[in-house]
């Protein structure tokens, strides 16, 4: 006798939590085949506001651990995927993927976290600056994550493109909430799972699932999300998005071109704000007494 | 674990600590007296109040008699040609030329004498010695004395002995004025300036000074500033002013008017008099006097003009 | 025997210093500086630019509309395409030297006119303002041709041509800030000066033709608000830099939206100026009254937010009244006045609703004794004490000489109150204690922070605000990204 196949459940990923929607909304995309991938969330704007508050609790504790805990985190979520790369083929087979390139695009997403763990201890290296002003002052200028960030995952992409976007903004302590792919899912659900066994603290990355068009003008009027990242917005939604981000004056990083596989520490650097700090160096009173 | 012993510790309660300074601040500070302008009737107020808050000095161990008996007559006779031209605060001299001084000035001389003592410039000697020769000069008639700390005795920590030496050299003055020498240039911080300056307000100095003249840097206006800071808070804390003699390296006009300005800024114009602001100096009275004769003559002065003691 | 306590005595006071005038030209008339030449508006308008100290007349200056912006803008790309992206980049940095030298040279006269236009006291644009300003050139100039060095494993490349709004609290100063990058990276510009501080931009536009700077490179349209929208909205810009208010920044970004126009805003800000138990407190207090009474207030960076720790409150607040009560408030060109004229009488009634807020919300009013000129816009140095958090006047941005003293007792506590707040610009500790020092300036959420010590500007060091203080750095090597194009081929 055939045994009985046991479906997955498709939830969202919120502060290290899985709640459904509050709406008790669904969507049911399809893949290859025209085969249904499931009943997934249709996320409510309640959703996201509730994903934020999760962000922004997470966010001080996030960006207060050392670098290198977070590279080592980073590295750590890799070696999660590793392990449920089969998992992640099969999905993005799932969503109409060939297997080979399911393979190469899963192997491509655990290397590009372990990139971005590799980076977490050294772009601030790379990239601070020491001053060296007129005046007797130390002065150095150094990045500092920017806050709560969105980020929209390339609506074409299952994984490389969710990891491209996510991997850089945590990389730099920030937080983030991620709207998945419309059409591509579940790979960002089951990211949600990795993460949560990841030691990644509970509502650095929140995950939901959910029609763009519903919840765009949310997430970019939203006062308490200091940035957004996203890559293939059109015309339209872009010029909204430079309009509601007023609100708080957002930063928006709007990539023209979607950021599949990409690796760069520049990308992290897109949602860091520079600060510049200066204090006094004393001179010795027989050196300085020059009135 | 041995049982716990005593460390000698000179001062375990903190009795001696001060504010902090931030030395880049204070000169900040400091350089903004330098860019302020002053000219016409400021300047020849301010020079003729420079003249007056001299302590014009000798301590050379060359001096003699016959130098601190002209020094004497400068003092009183800063340049005749000029008509109400004050007399200086004070001279200064070495203990065994007190009486020389004293002897040499007028009758009715609002000239002060003002002794150096305490093993000067030094400092490094006996206690009792100390105020041996304290009480001498003012017997022979110091109506001033100006002390150096012990700053050997400073920067190991013991402050007590310090402040036990000053309040010792208060009481053998006998009612003539104190000045106290912190010898700046040595102290290495301006935070060790503001506790020195704290140390000898709090040990009974009239005056707090900056430097013997031996030693560079002497007086700057940040280490002043400094000074004057603590004689604010005294005040603020007591209601009691105590006096300022930057001392050593001050020989331009230019530069002691923009003290002038530092301490009505800082203190106001009640500290602008020769009770409570002094300048010591040996050449300054002439850069000043060059000055003033320009204003009255209209015409760049030459420094020949000008008597040489 | 003296005795030791005060007695009455008269006052010793500073002569007058005026700061002659006599090198200074200033011509009757200015019109546009487009493609090297000075062009009358297409309009036949001019509006004139006045001496706040005095409220008289200096000169007029044109009142550009769309079709001058036009011109200008045309000019700009003209020369981008034609000259400026054509020569070697070191070849770029030797005219910004060239410019550098040449504001040295020159450094008095343009300290006087900044004086004239902007109210500021001579002290300040003579050695503030106008030093910076060529620091800053001199600064970008080394950089021309050295950009890859900022950017490894990428190329650069300028992005066109530069429309460039700057306010009238620093006018030269801000235009060297926009200037100087935009053209080390390449790039051509289109410069809107403030209506109210046109002088000085005008003047350095005689400097470039001085230079040899080659035409169109830099045009300068002046004009008000309706003038800036125009150059912001302007398609052939590629690149706005906007200095300002919040508000204006925000209707700049949302009329810029759809168009692929690279955007940085150094908008307001609300600085906490925070003085910590231990701190040394005479240093604090003075960075207090460098802080906020530097230029009338006039400042962004500004700490308007004054939190004093409890332990030491009564200290500090007699001896900040004890400071402010030596400032000198009165005319801008004497070499002595630390307080100059309000920048113009409709900035003067803003502040002045502030203050009526103030004293309405409860808070008590400190202003010094002080004789102010019956002409002209003034306003003596101002410190309300026993101010809430909630208060009007501790939240909004005044951009004058008035300070908001509130308390706090512990460090969470004050890190949550100084960060409370949509601004983001600057900040201030005062602390002897270098961990608890850092814990703070960590803490702090704002693009500049100075510890032990305030409004200390300089070209290596990068400027600019986290939240609704704006976004982009200027100045330093960060300030180089806000004119450039980056790509990893």
């Amino acid at each position: 006798m055939k045994r009985l196949e046991v479906l997955k459940t498709y939830k969202l990923y919120i502060g290290g939590e899985f709640p459904r929607t509050e709406s008790g909304r669904y969507y049911t995309p399809t893949g290859r085949n025209d085969a249904q991938l499931g009943n997934i969330c249709l996320s409510s704007r309640k959703d996201f506001r509730n994903a934020v508050v999760a962000a922004r609790s997470a966010v001080g504790g996030w960006a207060g651990r050392s670098a290198f805990n977070r590279s080592q985190i980073l590295y750590r979520i890799g070696e999660m995927l590793e392990g449920r790369k089969a998992q992640f083929v099969d999905e993005l087979y799932r969503q109409g993927v060939s297997q080979a390139a399911a393979k190469k695009e899963v192997e491509e997403a655990i290397d590009i976290c372990v990139y971005y763990a590799g980076w977490c201890d050294k772009y601030q290296q790379v990239f601070s600056a020491v001053n060296p002003v007129a005046s007797s002052h130390f002065n150095f200028s150094v990045y500092e994550p920017v806050g709560v960030v969105a980020a929209i995952a390339p609506e074409s992409s299952g994984l490389s493109g969710v990891i491209s976007t996510v991997m850089p903004i945590i990389a730099g302590g920030n937080s983030c909430v991620l709207l998945a792919s419309e059409k591509r899912p579940l790979c960002s659900i089951t990211l949600g799972e990795v993460l949560a066994t990841s030691d990644l603290p509970g509502g650095v990355v929140n995950i939901l699932t959910g029609n763009r068009e519903e919840l765009f003008s949310n997430i970019i009027s939203h006062k308490d999300v200091n940035a957004l990242v996203a890559s293939d917005l059109s015309d339209v939604d872009r010029a909204s998005a430079q309009t509601e981000s007023v609100h708080n004056l957002k930063r928006l990083i709007l990539h023209k071109d979607e950021l599949l596989g990409a690796e760069s520490p520049y990308l992290i650097l897109d949602t860091q704000e520079v600060k510049t700090t200066w204090h006094p160096i004393e001179a010795s009173i027989a050196g300085g007494g020059k009135y | 674990m041995k049982n716990l012993k005593t460390n000698g510790s000179k001062d375990p309660l903190g009795l001696f600590s001060s504010p902090p300074v931030d030395q880049v601040g204070i000169t900040e500070r400091a350089k903004r007296f330098t860019t302020r302008s002053l000219k016409t009737d400021c300047k020849s107020d301010g020079l003729r109040m420079i003249l007056s808050m001299i302590d014009l000095t000798t301590l050379e161990g060359a001096d003699t008699p016959r130098k601190v008996r002209q020094l004497c007559y400068k003092a009183e006779h800063l340049h005749d040609s000029i008509p109400d031209l004050p007399s200086t605060a004070a001279v200064c001299v070495y203990p065994t030329l007190v009486k020389v001084a004293k002897d040499a000035l007028s009758e009715s001389s609002t000239v002060k004498i003002a002794s150096v003592a305490t093993a000067f410039p030094a400092g490094q000697g006996h206690l009792d010695h100390k105020l041996e020769e304290t009480r001498r000069a003012v017997e022979d008639g110091a109506d001033e004395i100006d002390m150096v700390i012990s700053r050997g005795k400073f920067l190991s920590g013991d402050y007590a002995y310090v402040s036990d030496e000053i309040a010792q050299v208060k009481e053998a003055c006998q009612g003539a004025r104190l000045k106290v020498i912190l010898e700046t240039g040595e102290l290495g911080t301006l935070d060790a300036v503001r506790r020195a300056s704290d140390i000898a307000i709090r040990s009974g100095a009239d005056f707090i000074k900056t430097s013997t003249g031996k030693i560079s840097p002497a007086a700057t206006l940040p280490i002043t500033l400094v000074m004057l800071l603590a004689i604010r808070d005294h005040y603020f804390a007591t209601g009691e002013m105590i006096g300022m003699k930057p001392a050593g390296g001050i020989s331009k006009s230019k530069l002691a008017l923009q003290y002038l300005l530092m301490v009505k800024e800082t203190l106001g114009d009640a500290w602008l008099d020769n009770e409570w602001f002094r300048f010591g100096a040996s050449s300054l009275a002439n850069d000043v006097l060059m000055q003033v004769a320009k204003q009255e003559e209209g015409v760049y002065q030459a420094a020949q003009y000008f008597s040489k003691d | 025997m003296p005795s030791k306590t005060k007695k009455p005595k008269a006052s010793w006071k500073l002569s007058p210093a005026l700061e002659s005038t006599a090198q200074v030209d200033i011509a009757t008339r200015y019109k546009n500086y487009i493609d090297g030449s000075w062009v009358a508006p297409s309009e036949g308008k001019y509006f004139p630019t006045k001496n706040p100290a005095t409220g008289k007349k200096l000169s007029e200056v044109a009142k550009s509309t769309q079709p001058d912006v036009d011109l200008a803008v045309k000019a700009a790309r003209k020369a981008y395409d034609e000259v400026w992206s054509q020569i070697t980049p070191r070849e770029r940095g030797k005219y910004l030297f060239r410019i550098a030298r040449l504001i040295q040279e020159r450094a008095r006269e343009f300290a006087i006119i900044e004086t004239l236009d902007g109210g500021k006291p001579i002290r300040e644009s003579r050695d503030v303002d106008i030093p910076l300003a060529a620091n800053h050139f001199f600064y970008y100039a080394g950089w021309a041709d050295k950009l890859e060095y900022a950017f490894p494993n990428r190329k650069v490349a300028p992005i066109g041509v530069a429309g460039q709004i700057i306010p009238w609290n620093f006018p030269l100063l801000m235009a060297a800030w926009k200037i100087a990058p935009a053209l080390a990276t390449g790039n051509t510009v289109v410069l809107k000066p403030a209506e109210t501080t046109p002088l000085t931009a005008l003047k350095l536009a005689e400097l470039f033709s001085d230079a040899g700077l080659p035409d169109g490179v830099v045009n300068i349209v002046t004009g008000d608000g309706t003038t800036g929208a125009e150059l912001a909205n302007h398609p052939g810009v590629d690149k706005i830099a906007f200095t300002g208010s919040t508000e204006v920044g925000k209707s700049i970004q949302k009329s810029a939206a759809g168009s692929n126009k690279r955007l940085t805003l150094e908008l307001g800000g609300k600085a906490a100026n925070i003085i910590l138990e231990d701190a040394p407190i005479d240093q604090a207090v003075e960075g207090v009254v460098n802080g906020i009474y530097f230029n009338q207030g006039h400042v962004c960076c500004a700490g308007s937010r004054l939190f004093v720790q409890e332990s030491v409150y009564e200290e500090v607040i007699q001896k900040l009244k004890q400071r402010i009560d030596t400032l000198i408030v009165g005319d801008p060109l004497d070499k002595n006045t630390d307080i100059g004229a309000i920048n113009s009488r409709e900035q003067l009634k803003t502040i002045q609703k502030y203050i009526k807020i103030g004293i309405k919300e409860g808070a008590d009013l400190y202003q010094p004794e002080c004789e102010l000129s019956t002409v002209g816009s003034w306003c003596p140095p101002t410190l309300f004490t026993n101010v809430a958090q909630s208060s009007v006047i501790a939240q909004e941005e005044i951009f004058g000489p008035v300070l908001a003293a509130q308390t706090f007792r512990t460090v969470p506590e004050v890190i949550e109150k100084a960060n409370n707040t949509p601004y983001g610009l600057a900040a201030g500790v005062w602390c002897d204690k270098g961990a608890r020092l850092f814990q703070l300036t960590n803490a702090l959420d704002a693009g500049v922070v100075w510890g032990n010590t305030y409004n200390q500007f300089d070209p290596t060091s990068p400027f600019g605000g986290y939240k609704e203080s704006g976004f982009g750095r200027e100045g330093g090597l960060h300030g180089l990204s806000a004119y450039l194009h980056t790509s990893s081929h």
